[in-house]
Parts: C-alpha cells; structure tokens; sequence
C-alpha cells in the first residue's frame, strides 16, 4: 500500500487479547466509517471465554471490517491493514492478509513471554516471517500510558485507554473526524470523569502521534470517497438490532402486543438485550428458566392473545421441537428465531454456521410441517422478522426464521424505512358468538384459503373452548382418535404450510442472466460473498429467503440453467432440500470450517464448475 | 353478566374418561364447586394442564382449557398469565408431571410467585403409562418397572415447595369436600402461585395408598385441619393437640384435655413450623399449611413497564439508533 492513497474499498482487522477492548475499537471505527458515507461490512471474531488466558493465540478476538465507496457485501476476504495488539494477534491473523498487507503493531507487547505464550521460537518481526508485508511498528502501551499519565490512574486501568488510542492512530490514517467517538465516550462514561476524560486524551494522542510522528514515514493515509448508495437517511445495524425491530414494527402492524420469552444462549442474547428496550413499542421480555418454559412461555402468550416469541441457538431449539409441535397441533401463531453456530453439540458457540436447515424443515417427531424463512443480511432480519409474524398470524403457525451468529453481531449501513408504510399484518379475528352456536366448531372453523382458525383467547366472552395435544376431531377439536380423522388432519397441517406459498412474493433472480450455463443458489448469511462473487463471474445468483415452502416459480427458475451450484455452510443440506423438493440435481460446495465463505473461493469454484471441471 | 352461576354451568358435555372410583372425580366436582362459590366467570377462568390422567381435568370444564404437553404447563400458564394479567390462570398437573418432568418448571413458577393456582394430584403413581413408581412412590414400591421394588427416595410436594419459594401451600383429601373447598377457595384468593397438593386415590395402580388416613370412620385421629389463629387440635372430640418441642425441634402429640397452654397456635407465615408441618406422619397436616404473601410477578412485570405493555411509543422512535447520516 503506498501513501496517500485514493482507494475503493479496503479490509481492515483490528486484534488482541480477549480483554483489549477489540471489539468495542471496532464497533466505533465501523460506526464513524458510517457517519463519513462508505458502504461497510463487518465481522467480529472473537473466543468463546469470556477472559481467555492473556497472550494466547485462542484468546485472540479480531474485529473485520471493509469499507469503501464500491457495493460492499461481506467484510472482505484478505485484511489489508492490520492492527496486531500482541505476538498471538499477529500469529492468528497473518495467514489471512491480504498480498503487500499492512501491519501496525504494537510493539512493546512483543516481549519475551509473549512471543512464547504466542508459540513463537523467534521474534517474527526480526526473522523472514514478515516478508512482503508492510511493518509499522509503535509502542502503544507506552506512548498510551504516558498520554494518560496525568489522571493518575492505575496501570491496569490506563493500559485498557490504549483501544481509543489505537483507534486513534487509525482514524488519522483514514482521515476522519473525531466527533463522534467523543461525543459517545463522553455520553458513556458520563458517570465516571477521569475514565471518561483519560479515554478521549488516548484517542487525540493516537490521532496526534499519525500526523506528527517517524511513524508515517511507512503509515499512509487512505482516501475513501462515500459509497453510491440511494437516497435517504442510513444507519448502523446488526442483524440482532435489526430483528428486534422488525419484531417489534410487527407487533405495531398487527397492533398486538409480542411477548418475547428467551433463554440466554451464544449467540442468541443480543436480540433479548436489545428488546428489552423496546418495553414502550409493547414489547414484553421474559428470561424463563430453560429453552422449553421459554417457547412453552411464548405459546402461553399467543394462547393469551400476544405474539409470542422466542429466539435461541442449534441446540436449545432442538430442546424447543416439542413445543413447536404443541403449537402446530394447537394452530397457534409463534415465530421462533435460531441464530445458528456452529455444532453438533455445544460446537462452536461463537462461530457462525448455517447447519440447522435440515433441524428446521424436518425436525420434529411426527408429520409436523411448519414455514421456515432465512434472513440474508443484516439489514434482511428486520423484513423477515416482519414476514415470519404476518404468516404466523396469517395461517395460525408456528414459524421458524433462520439467522445466525455471523449476522447477529455483523453490521452494514441500513437505508431506514418508514414503518408506517408498510403494510398492516391482518389475523383470524374471533367471531362474535351466537347463541346457538357450538363454539368448539366454531374456534376450529378454519379459513379456506390460509387454513388459520379464528385467533380466540382466554377472557373473550362467550367463546370458552377446549383445545390440546391429543389428536383434535377436524371439525370440533375435540379429542379424536379416529383413523381417517388423523388422516384428514395431517393433511390439513400440511395443506396449511403449502399454502404459504400462495402469498410469498415469486423468486427473483438476484443479480445475473435470467437463464444460462450456470446459477449459485444461496440462503441466509452466505448473500454477501455469493453476490460478490456472483458480480464477478457474471454468472446468476438466485438467493432463497423463503424455504418451507419454497417459491412455487423455484423449480421452472432454476432449471433455465444448464448447472446449480449451492454453497452453505453445512455439509450440504439445501442441495438436500431442492433434490427433495423439486427432484434438482445442484453441485454442492460446502464450508464448515466456523468462517465465512471468502469470495475468492467461491469464485474459484465458480470458474472450476464453468470449466466443466466439476459436477 | 354477573348472575350467579352453579357448578352446573362450569361443567361441559364431555364424556369422562377417567376409571371409575377414580378421585379425579371428586377433585372435578370439587373444583366446579369451588369455581361457583368465589365467582369465577368462564370467560376469564383458564385451565392449563400437562400430561397424565389430572391433565384430562381441563376438558371437563366449561371454561378456557389448554391440555399442553408432559411438565411444561406451569411454563405456558406463566406465559398466558404474563399476556392476560386478569384472567385466573390454574395449572392442572400431577406427581409425575409436576415433580419429574416438570420439576424445573414448578419450582420456578414458584419462587416466581406467578399468579397461578396449582393442582398436583398426588397419587403417587404414574396412571396414565400403567403404574410405573413416581417420584412420590415410597421407597420399595413395587410396579412394573420396579417389580423388586423401587430404591429412589420420595420427593416432598411440601418441601420441594417451601424449598422452592413457595408462598402458598395447602393439602387436600380428594374426597374431603369440606377441606378441598376450603383450600380451593383459599389458593383462588391469593395474589401470587398457590400450591395445592391433593393426596388421590388411584383406584387401578396404587389403590388405597392413602387409606390409613382417609379412612371416615379414623379420620378424627389420623386428620389434622390447621386453621391460622387457631390451635392445632385433633382427635375425637379434639382431645389431642400439637407441641413444638423446642429442645428437639420437632412437633410432638400431647394429651389436649389437661391443659391447652403449650398447644402450638397455628401461624401459616412460619415457614419453620410449616415444614414440621408438612413431614408430620400421623396425623397429617391439611388445609393452608403456609401463607406469606408477596408481590406476585406479574405485578412486578407490569409495574416494570411504564407503559404496563401498552404501545405509547412507535418502532419509529427507535429505528433510527445513536447515529444516522443522510445520502442525497
């Protein structure tokens, strides 16, 4: 990278100790590249413990980000800035740089203890290892710690000032404004001066040192100009703020309250922490004792008239099946969000995976279909939050919205919608009864076209019924276990999922020719770097948002193509549903490594699948 | 609308499915009784239940019913309850569904004190899968699944209760009408989870388990009715009474008629007599055997919100989060 330069898009990873501050570095550098126009993606990387043993290379966590003035979709395949707070950052990231890549480090962390802690034999800054890339180096902790030197505060507590210093230091490369990360340090250490007044100090030093300093002899400075995007008002957002609010903006389109009963689990947790907020948008939040009393919780709540709600990861919803089988049978409306990672088991709590596919579409006992959508994006888990509840309501389902951890935590610039133009989320509304009516007919008087029986809770007058687990006779719900009953009703459960597809929009190509050699197919978080590559190859990207059922126009879209190809992180499980479901012979090409897919490798997979070389 | 209604009108045209002689029977006749006697409205009464032969109950009944799935009704009752504050919510549950597969989400509905009102029918036996031992099967019971008898040590309702949090303990005789009503009646009134355990008889797989102390004609000498305030007094023509010994901590029976001085006096707010109460074994302590009110959870849910969950404010004034910049 040579100075002073004029650039489209630029990947930049920012690593250290699980207790550096990484993260929260991250998060305000990604929110002034927002403010300064750049289309972004991020990726934050980081260990399941909490406080890994300082200096170790499984106690490093990384935040990547890519920013430019180009469409950006994924946060880039190879950093090409590196900021290395210790010898373990720098070991864990170095594979993964980019050609010619920068890398700052901090140097006074290179001690002796630390480059063995890191499993190094040599100090990789004095041997060959840092060949070919860009090396400044500068002591941190020190030049922090004297800039901080006149709060007298502790060691301990003016070395964690030396994120904002780096961020500092960053921001002078990347030519921006300082504002905003004092004006949202001053706002979130208000209660605590000195911290407050030592943080601010550590980020001008480090913004001063970039301009003053030897050190710029080899730091260039990086010039972005704002992204082509479409007019209007933009924000931050990570997929677990944006399904809060989708959440919520369908609870105020349905005008119901939601209910939202959750367990803590990794990485579900953030969307309960932010919905707590939204108390005034009539959300409500319960922390049940496990993952089962949290969708019983939810089912309670729908039962009584709310949108229930509840939200985990791979293994607690598979604690949840039975209950979602109770609220089949029940014709309840729930929406359950499973924030996938990697597994089986507990797996890779913090890494991201999208293996519950097949949990979601087949996993229950029984003959027990219910719709099951996948946001794409970020920005996606706000829209699908809000379709997931509109056919919960709509056909009186259970529904499953698949995410996961890489989109819980990732941000993108969000174009803000206008809530209230989107369209009002309608229900089956309870009959007023008559006299004479015989209300368990009446509370299992289904719609003919959606199958959703009339929404009656508990405290309506007049409609007291009786509903259960046990087999339900088709007509009165009351128990019945006679045979062509149980045929009658297994059919209507799954007549029921089929006919959501009557109402989700056709599927539409995302980007490329509308019919051709070859098509990528792709669902959930894996849209950033199919439509990179996508883009690159010129071939057509058909991206699947709905996935039980799937777009009725799927099959006669896909087979306009010569070859399907369907990348997923997991061992293969669309190509297993589109065999079953449209009888398609895809290629598939699986990631299961807890990583994103880069676009380079997806590229090369196109190209090998164009060249005839696989099938 | 507010004309008062009978048993009767609490009473559905289901068929009853339980066995004859079953004490489910008198429970149901007890708890429509009961449903007339403190007002409930059907509209605004819900009955949830879990799985076995207690959770059959809901259907019966001439009110909102939810027959869930094995153990998780205390879970959806609190769900609902949480949704529709001013509904009275009960759960429906037995010593195999409440203490086994249950057990997590009894005790936390209890220490909650969720306003829900708990039935676990005590017959301590699995019904509905044959006769298997359950979690209150004493010590050596034989069955099918333990025909050398079985090992485990029985749970407490009582103490896995107090243990738990519990701000509301009763016991009740399936066909004690009298005390059953009381006791009903009783857990209908308090603000918060009311725990009924009820000792039933199942005619089939553990026939007469409870025989010794609800026998008619002994029941004088083997029943003890506590009362708050009142002292604890028992036998034929209440001639016997109950004394804490406070060298040993225990409860001991006394000779009543020389002098009712050291006659314990009921206090239901003790939770430390209560659980002497509650592991007495001749004779049996029934009725409220503890009380100690508190700020049910969903009071506390809703006092929380400032709102008490209604919308007075629109995703709009949320979206748009700390920092927002505009492209022309």
């Amino acid at each position: 990278m040579s100075k002073n330069k004029d650039v489209t898009s630029i990947v930049v990873r920012l690593a250290g100790d699980s207790g550096d501050g990484i993260q929260l570095m991250g998060s305000q550098f990604a929110a002034v590249t927002a403010l300064s126009g750049s289309d972004f993606a991020t990726f934050p990387d980081y260990p399941a413990e909490i406080r890994a043993p300082a200096g170790t290379t499984f106690g490093v966590s990384a935040y990547q980000i890519n920013l430019g003035s180009d469409t950006i979709t994924t946060a880039g395949d190879a950093p090409d800035v590196l900021v290395a707070f210790n010898p373990a950052a720098l070991k864990v990231s170095l594979s993964l740089l980019g050609e010619g890549a920068l890398i700052i480090i901090n140097s006074d962390s290179f001690t002796a203890r630390n480059l063995t802690k890191a499993g190094y034999d040599a100090d990789p800054r004095e041997d060959n290892t840092l060949d070919g890339y860009q090396v400044a180096s500068a002591d941190i902790s020190r030049l922090n710690l004297e800039a901080v030197k006149s709060f007298g505060l502790s060691k301990s507590e003016g070395g964690r000032c030396k994120n904002f210093w780096a961020l500092g230091l960053l921001l002078w490369m990347f030519d921006r404004k300082l504002d905003a990360i004092v004006t949202w340090v001053s706002r979130h250490l208000a209660d605590q001066p000195t911290l407050r007044d030592a943080n601010i100090k550590a980020l001008h030093a480090g913004h001063a040192y970039g301009e003053t300093a030897e050190l710029s002899a080899s730091l260039p400075q990086v010039h972005i100009k704002p992204a082509d995007m479409p007019a209007g008002q933009y924000r931050s957002i990570t997929g677990a703020e944006a399904l809060a609010l989708g959440i919520a903006a369908a609870g105020e389109l349905a005008d119901r309250q939601v209910m939202f009963c959750s367990y803590p689990i990794t990485p579900a947790s953030p969307l309960l922490h932010r919905l707590t907020r939204l108390a005034e948008v009539g959300v409500g939040t319960f922390q049940a004792e496990d993952e089962i009393a949290s969708i019983c919780a939810a089912i309670g709540a729908s039962y009584g008239g709310m949108i229930g709600v509840t939200s985990s990861s791979g293994p607690g919803i598979a604690l949840k099946t039975e209950a979602m089988g109770l609220a089949v049978t029940a014709e309840l409306p729930l929406v359950i969000i499973d924030w996938q990672r990697g597994g089986p088991s507990t797996g890779l709590p913090t890494k991201t995976e999208q293996s519950d596919l097949y949990q979601a579409v087949y996993g229950r006992n029984a003959d027990t279909p219910l719709p099951v959508l996948a946001a794409a994006t970020s920005a996606d888990c706000f829209t699908m939050a809000i379709e997931a509840v509109r056919i919960a309501l709509r056909h009186m389902t259970p529904v499953i919205l698949l995410a996961d951890g890489y989109l819980s935590n990732a941000a993108e610039p969000w174009r803000i919608p206008d809530v209230s133009s989107l369209l009002p989320i309608d229900h089956n509304a309870a009959p007023s009864p008559q006299q004479s009516d015989d209300i368990q007919r009446l509370a299992f008087s289904r719609d003919s076209a959606s199958f959703g029986r009339p929404w009656i809770t508990p405290g309506m007058p007049g409609l007291m019924y009786r509903v259960g687990g046990l087999e339900k006779d088709f007509a009165t719900g009351n128990i019945s276990y006679e045979p062509a009953n149980h045929a009658r009703m297994t059919e209507m459960r799954a007549a029921k999922v089929r006919a959501v597809a009557d109402w989700i929009p056709d599927q539409a190509v995302e980007l490329g020719p509308k019919s051709g050699e070859l098509v990528v197919v792709g669902w959930g978080s894996t849209y950033g770097p199919i439509y990179q590559a996508a883009r690159k190859t010129g071939v057509g990207f058909v991206h699947l948002r709905y996935l039980n059922p799937l777009p009725s126009n799927l099959g006669d879209l896909l087979q306009r193509y010569g070859k399907i190809l369907v990348p997923e992180m997991n061992n293969g499980q669309l190509s297993t549903l589109l065999r079953d479901r449209l009888g398609l012979e895809p290629i598939s090409y699986t990631k299961v490594s807890g990583q994103p897919f880069l676009i380079a490798e997806l590229v090369e997979r196109i190209q090998a699948v164009l060249k005839g070389g696989i099938s | 609308m507010t004309d008062k209604l009978t048993a009767k009108d609490f009473t559905t045209s289901e068929e009853v499915r339980w066995c004859p002689g079953c004490g489910d029977f008198a429970i149901l006749k007890a708890v429509t009784a009961a449903l007339a006697d403190v007002g409930a409205r059907p509209e605004t009464t819900a009955f949830v239940s879990g799985i076995g032969c207690a959770a059959r109950l809901p259907y019966y009944l001439e009110t909102y019913g939810f027959h869930t799935i094995h153990g998780r009704a205390p879970a959806i009752a609190t769900g609902l309850k949480l949704a529709n504050p001013d509904l009275d919510v009960w759960v429906v549950t037995g010593d195999g569904d409440g203490l086994s597969i249950g057990g997590n989400h009894l005790m936390h509905a209890l220490r909650r004190n969720i306003g829900i009102k708990i039935l676990l029918f005590n017959n301590e036996i699995y019904g509905l899968t044959k006769g298997q031992f359950s979690p209150t099967s004493r010590t050596g019971t034989t069955s099918p699944s333990s025909p050398s008898g079985s090992l485990d040590t029985p749970i407490s309702p009582g103490q896995f209760a107090l243990g738990s949090g519990a701000r509301f303990y009763a016991r009740a005789i399936d066909i004690d009408k009298t005390g059953m009503g009381s006791v009903l009646q009783q857990a209908h009134a308090f603000r918060g989870t009311s725990f009924i355990e009820i000792l039933q008889n199942c005619i089939v797989y553990n026939d007469k388990v409870f025989a010794e102390i609800t026998a008619r004609e002994s029941a004088a000498q083997t029943q003890l009715h506590v009362r708050h305030g009142e002292p604890l007094l028992f036998g034929n023509n209440r001639d016997k009474g109950i004394r804490f010994n406070a060298r040993s901590f225990t409860l001991d029976v006394v000779d009543a008629t020389r002098s009712n001085d050291d006659i314990l006096v009921h206090d239901e707010g003790n939770a430390v007599i209560a659980r002497l109460l509650i592991d007495m074994r001749m004779p049996v302590a029934l009725g409220v055997i503890y009380r100690q009110p508190a700020q049910s959870y969903e009071d506390a849910f809703y006092a929380h919100h400032p709102s008490r969950m209604q919308r007075t404010k629109s995703v709009t004034d949320f979206i748009k989060g700390p920092n927002t910049w505009t492209v022309k």
